[in-house]
Parts: C-alpha cells; structure tokens; sequence
C-alpha cells in the first residue's frame, strides 16, 4: 500500500548528491522520488506540500542518538525519539546500543527495528553493540546483528579499551560492510573528571578530562583502521588535535569518518560555569580553540556529519551536584535551528554544506538509504523555513526530556515537513514540538 | 539589625566572586570580634531569634565548632546535622535537602559538602543565607578569611606578600579560597608541591609554581601548608608520605636555610611527620592557633553580615553590651 503522491512545490531544493541548489518542484510517488522540475503537474488523488520561500532536502539524518528503550524509558522511547526526530526535520536516526539490557543480539535488534516502524515517524536503525554486554571483552555476532538490521556496531557510551578487540572488530566487521563506531577516550586519563581539563575545571575545584585522553583513542583508531583496512567512525570529536589527526589520517587514504556535535560547534567549558549540569556531557565542552578546530574541520569535510548525541534525561536527574549529574543533552529538535540559525547564516559555511554534512555525507558513511533527491530514491526529504526563528523552549520538546544548554537560545531554520518514505509524517501546522509555534 | 540585604550578599559561597573592598570589610568587621572570642564575655544579642543549620555531610570537628562557636556568641540557635547521624542526610539527594530546609523556614545555612558546587546549588534554591564551609574541592572561603586575618595581624599588611600554598593544591579548597582572597588583596601566591597534586592550568591562575620547597622557601614570606590527605597515596598521585616529607615536608632545617623568617600557616589538622615536622608545629615561626581564635572572629562578621549587619556598627553593638 504506497502512500499519495506529493508535489513539494516552488521550494529552494538544495541537493549536494546531484550538485542541485534550484527553486524546483519535487515529484513523489510510491514513496520514493519520482522527478525534479519546474511547473510539474499534480498527479490525481496527490497532495501539494507548498514549499515556496522553504528549503527542501534530502532528508536530515542523525547518527548518533540514544533513544533509551529498552530499559530507561522514562527518559525517552523509541517512539517519542522518532517523534522528536521527525519534528526536528530529521527523516532517519540511528540509536546507540547502551540500553538497559544492550542491543547485543540479533533480537534486540529486531526490537529496535520493530518498535520504530510502529512509531511511524522518522526511520530508526539500530548500532549494534561492538562487544558482548558492552564489556569489551568480546566481539558481538557482527553477521547476524547485520541481518537483523544493525547500520554499524559501536560500544558508545563507553570506548573500547582494548586495543587488540578494535582491530579485531575492524577486520571482522569488513565481511559485512559496516563501519565501527568508536566514542574515543582513554579512561585510564579521563579517570572520574566531570568536564573539560582547563582553567574553568581549575576554578570550579572540578575534576577535569584532558583533550590528550579522547586524542590517545583517535589516533589509536586511525592506526588500527590503517593497519586493517577497516572502516572507522569516529564519535563526537570535540578536540583542536582530533580534527589534525583525521584530516592527516584521510590524506593518507585511511577509510575514516567522523561527527561533529553541534554543541562542540557552538559551546565553550565556559558554559560549565556556575556548575551549570546542562552543560556536562561527554565528551565534555571544550575550549573556543577546540570549538574552532572542530568548526574548520566540518566546514572542509574533516569531519564528515553533524549528529546530535541526543542524550535524554529525566527532568530531575540534573538537578543534582555537578559530580553527580548524568552526561548528555537532547538535541533533535534545536540541531537544525543551530546549525542553520548560526553557523551557515554565522558564514562558518554554506548551506549546500549543511546539508551534505547532514543528509549526504551520514547516509553514505553508513549506507543507509536517503540522503540524496535523485529520481529513484526513497522519499525522505526535510522541508523547512529559512526565515523562520523562534526562541528554544525545551517545554515544548516532543521528547520526554528536557535537557539542553540552548534554552532561551534564537533558533532559525524552522521544520516545516518531514516526509519519510514518501509520508509525510510530521508538519509544522499539527505535529507539535518546536517548530509548531508560528515564527515570531 | 535589618532584614534587608547584606553587603556580602544573600550567600558567601567563596571568595572568588567577592571585591577586594568586600574581603576588606569582613576583615575589618572580625577585628571587633576577635576579642569575644578570645575573652570569656557575655554573649552579644546580634543573632538572637535567628535559627542556623550546620549541615556537615562531611565530618570535620574543627569547622563545625568553629561556626558553632561564633553562633552562638551572636545568640543564634543552633541546629547540626551531621551525614551518617541522621535520615535528612542518608541518601536523600540535595535537592530534596534544600526543599525541606526551605519548608522549616531556616535563616542561615552553613553547608560541608563533597561535591565542588553543592553550595551555590543550594543557595540558589532557598531563600536562607548560605555559607560555605567547604564545597569539593572548590572554596572554603571562611577558612581563605581566616589565613587573610593571620597574616594581616603579622605582617600589617596583604598587599605586596609572597605567600606560598604547600601541598595538595589539587584536592583543596582551602588553597583556592587562599588564591583569590590573596590576590584580590594585592599578595603574589605560589604553589609548591609535586605536579601531581597541582591543578593542571594553574599558570593561568596566575599563580607562580615552585617544584621544589626549598625554591618555595626562599621566595616566600609566608608558607600555608596543606594537609595531604592520605587517600592521596592510594590514589597514586604520591608513591609514599615519607618521600613526601622528605622532598616537601616543612622542617626546621629548611625553614633555617630561608633567608629570612618564614611565617607558617596550617589549616589543621595537621599529619605530623609529613607535610609539616613536629618542631616546626610546635615552634616560633607558626601562627597555626591564632588561626584557631580568627577562625571564630571571622565566622562572626561572616554571620553579622550576612544577617545584614552594617559593619560600622559592629563595634557600637558590642560596646553597648560590654557597658
Ligand atoms: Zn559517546
């Protein structure tokens, strides 16, 4: 049963995959796009979307979200995380495996896959768990987890300590074409710091993690996908040095990719000050010399995606001293209203830029569909409104959680449709969450 | 006295967001003080009807009387609690904490905590005054306070000291409440102590880093030395307190190749034999209990004027008792 056609009409279509940034009508049928062009008919029974003074891409896609379920669905489930998606004009996510029990077999898997096609928002693929219970111990069954619908394997959350277990989860995962995603950091220096090692920890009597123990683990990992011929992600750089080293690492020819938050992009350790909670995540904040690095590294394509690291908490486990507060914000539904509101209208880059940086770039890095317009594809296409601002106020997220740093921030580049698989499955006018609230 | 607001403000969670005019004035107060608590004397009625929380979830005898002490020689009631003796404490979170201090209604709160920040988190959600008395390895400003009047009664002055923290700079709240009241004052400070137990970025402090004691020693006019926690050792950061004290302990000799005198200052309490020699503890050049005796002067005129006392008028309130 395939959905109606859709004629997104007289939008800005922005699409790097095919060198396309032209006011065009986009044609879809049977869920997937049918033809780009100007004045297109409207088929019978079809609906016009009308996109006029909108941008329409490829769908935005997020590799890097924890959606909670199983286990800590009090935080968020794998519903209200499409949901939340979906509003924040993403038309795919991919969730990480540190769950209560952990995505570590083909069922889980399974659960995963399942439980986002009933929430019918934004796709949801599951990273399979890189090691058995996240132990690092021993390699998942990368093959089967593969079948069951795994996009890549990751221990995120936690890094992988053993270096012998990286390479042998970077050859083995090469029979079944996925990347392995790694959250770098050496434990041994992070130790228990709870933010960025600099004069703000010194200040704040805080203990801090030192750039040096998320750079050990990149460079480690660009070593061992050297030496294997692997496929490496690396998650969240947030450090001046990290970015060096990818950008060494890609000219030497090794298979890397790599994420940049975009609270890396935007934030300081100064945000930290006054033991503000919604500021502690991992890695943590950096300083304006690493936020820099990591801005240039994204705009020339060192680092290849924006993913958000949507982290959900529940509304009191933050209030709490700052040692005792959990890592992590939410951000599906502020990440396009940063990127856009400031740094492509900030000129850090431009907005074809963005788009390959969310949309092209993470369906290529882990072959996921999407991410392209071309005639033919699935009919996963973000529409939003370049002049629509709006000031972030968590109260209205769709997620169950609320945690952001961003509160109070200004917000530009508002979700207008989200269309998944030719549905669209979340608009401005009646889906609720941000960018329901007419621009101000 | 007025209920309106204080010239320390609503709480004195340390002493980095204080002026040096507002560090002055606490100083200034305490002078009036400093005999009540030297001496025996009535009590002054500066606090009466005012209820306090001690709210130690850490223990620390010395503070605590100390606070206690100053209470209640401004007629205040007085309430401790002390982590392990009672449920308010055991495993409730802070902020449940703070919403039931709210409901009792309390006029001042004056917190020991593990965590760098539980002060300022408490204090900005009750309405009570909050004084830190040790947050992490933050602040303890009242003890920064303390070390000021020390050396102010000796030298006669703040500005232009070299003054030196000993030790386990890393861990220690003392030593940045020591930093900020001494350079907002006008001194130069130093650390000296293995890196291991320095900060890291502590230049930007502006501070200067002496690696060995005997460099410390010759630059210094006077020392405060750290207590090194002996967890430090299990922690790794130090292989042993014998070579501790043989490479940074203050000893006589090492103050006797200063030089000139070195004024020694201790927090207490002190680990005789490592971070500080007995005979040095017990010598000429220590001021370690006339620390003791400003410690309850200075929580007095941090209480007096966190009540919102005016501080000119804290000699006129204790005379007119006295008469
Ligand atoms: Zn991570």
């Amino acid at each position: 049963m395939s959905p109606r056609p859709l004629l997104i009409r007289g939008g800005r279509v922005v699409d790097p995959s095919q060198g396309i940034d032209a006011v065009l009508d986009v044609l879809v049928m049977e869920g997937k796009v049918a033809l780009l062009g100007a004045g297109l008919d409207l088929p019978p029974e079809g609906r016009v979307l009308d996109a006029r003074g909108m941008v329409v891409t490829p769908g935005l896609i997020d590799l890097h979200v924890h959606l909670r379920e199983p286990g800590q669905e009090h935080k968020e489930t794998i519903a209200t995380g499409a949901r939340a998606a979906a509003a924040g004009g993403f038309t795919a996510v991919c969730a990480m495996p540190n769950t209560d029990p952990p995505v570590d077999d083909p069922a889980a898997v399974g659960f995963v896959v399942a439980a986002g096609r009933r929430a019918g928002a934004a796709r949801v693929y599951p990273v399979a768990a890189l090691s058995v219970g996240l132990k690092g111990e021993a390699l998942t069954e990368f093959g089967e987890l593969v079948e069951a619908g795994a996009v890549a394997v990751t221990d995120d959350g936690r890094p992988v300590m053993d270096s012998g277990l990286m390479r042998l989860a970077l050859e083995y995962a090469q029979a079944f074409g996925i990347p392995v995603a790694d959250h770098p950091e050496d434990l041994t220096l992070s130790r228990d710091g709870s933010m960025n090692e600099g004069v703000v920890a010194a200040r704040l009597g805080l203990r801090g993690k030192p750039n040096a123990a998320e750079e050990i683990h990149i460079l480690r990992d660009l070593l061992l996908a050297e030496l294997t011929g692997g496929r490496i992600h690396i998650q969240h750089v947030s450090t001046r040095l990290g970015v060096e080293a990818i950008r060494l690492a890609k000219a030497r020819g090794v298979r890397v990719t790599a994420e940049a938050t975009p609270h890396h992009l935007l934030l300081t350790d100064e945000a930290v000050d006054g033991y503000r909670t919604e500021a502690k995540m991992n890695p943590p904040l950096r300083s304006a010399q690493d936020r820099d690095a990591v801005r240039e590294g994204l705009a020339d394509g060192t680092l290849d995606v924006v993913a958000t690291d949507h982290a959900p908490h529940h509304y009191d486990e933050k209030e709490a001293a700052f040692d005792d507060a959990p890592n992590g914000i939410v951000g599906l539904e502020t990440a396009l209203g940063l990127v856009y509101g400031h740094l492509v209208r900030g000129g850090v880059f431009d907005l074809p830029t963005m788009v390959e940086r969310m949309s092209c770039a993470p369906a290529r890095a882990f072959k996921l569909p999407g991410g392209t317009l071309r005639p033919g594809s699935v009919a996963d296409v973000t529409v939003f409104d370049p002049e629509g601002v709006w000031i972030c106020d968590p109260d209205r997220f769709l997620s169950k959680s609320r945690n952001t740093p961003f509160r109070g921030w200004r917000l530009q580049g508002k979700p207008r449709y989200t269309v998944v698989g030719g549905e669209v499955v979340w608009e401005a006018s009646k889906g609720g969450g941000e960018g329901s609230v007419e621009k101000d | 006295m007025t209920g309106g607001t204080s010239i320390l403000g609503k709480d004195l969670v340390g002493l980095e967001p204080l002026s040096a005019a507002q560090i002055r004035t606490v100083l200034d107060t305490a002078e009036h003080f400093k005999d009540v608590s030297e001496r025996r004397i009535k009590k002054l009625p500066i606090l009466r009807g005012k209820t306090i929380v001690n709210l130690f979830f850490e223990p620390s005898t010395r503070t605590r009387v100390s606070f206690e002490f100053a209470q209640k020689r401004l007629s205040a009631d007085t309430v401790n609690v002390a982590a392990g003796t009672s449920s308010v404490v055991k495993g409730e979170t802070l902020v449940d904490t703070a919403r039931n201090l709210e409901a009792m209604s309390i006029d001042m709160v004056v917190i020991r905590h593990p965590a760098s920040g539980a002060a300022q988190f408490l204090g900005e959600r009750i309405s009570s005054n909050v004084i830190n008395a040790g947050d992490g390895r933050h602040e303890h400003p009242t003890q920064g306070l303390l070390d000021l009047l020390t050396l102010r009664d000796h030298f006669r002055r703040i500005e232009g000291l070299k003054v030196c923290i000993v030790g386990d700079v890393l861990h220690s709240r003392v030593a940045r409440s020591n930093l900020w009241g001494l350079t907002k004052l006008g001194a130069e400070v130093a650390f000296c102590g293995p890196r291991t137990l320095m900060p890291p970025r502590m230049e930007e402090l502006g501070v200067t880093y002496f690696p060995r004691v005997e460099e410390a020693l010759e630059w210094a006019d006077a020392v405060n030395v750290l207590r090194l926690q002996l967890e430090r050792m299990q922690g790794g950061y130090i292989p042993s307190l014998r070579e501790y004290n043989r490479f940074w302990g203050i000893t006589r000799a090492r103050l006797e190749a200063a030089p000139r005198p070195v004024l020694v200052l201790h927090p207490g309490p002190m680990n005789r034999g490592v971070e500080i020699d007995s005979d040095v503890a017990d010598g000429p050049q220590q001021v370690i209990l006339k620390q003791v005796a400003n410690g309850v002067a200075v929580r007095m005129a941090v209480l007096y004027l966190l009540a919102g006392g005016q501080p000119e008028r804290a000699r006129i309130v204790k005379e007119v008792v006295e008469a």
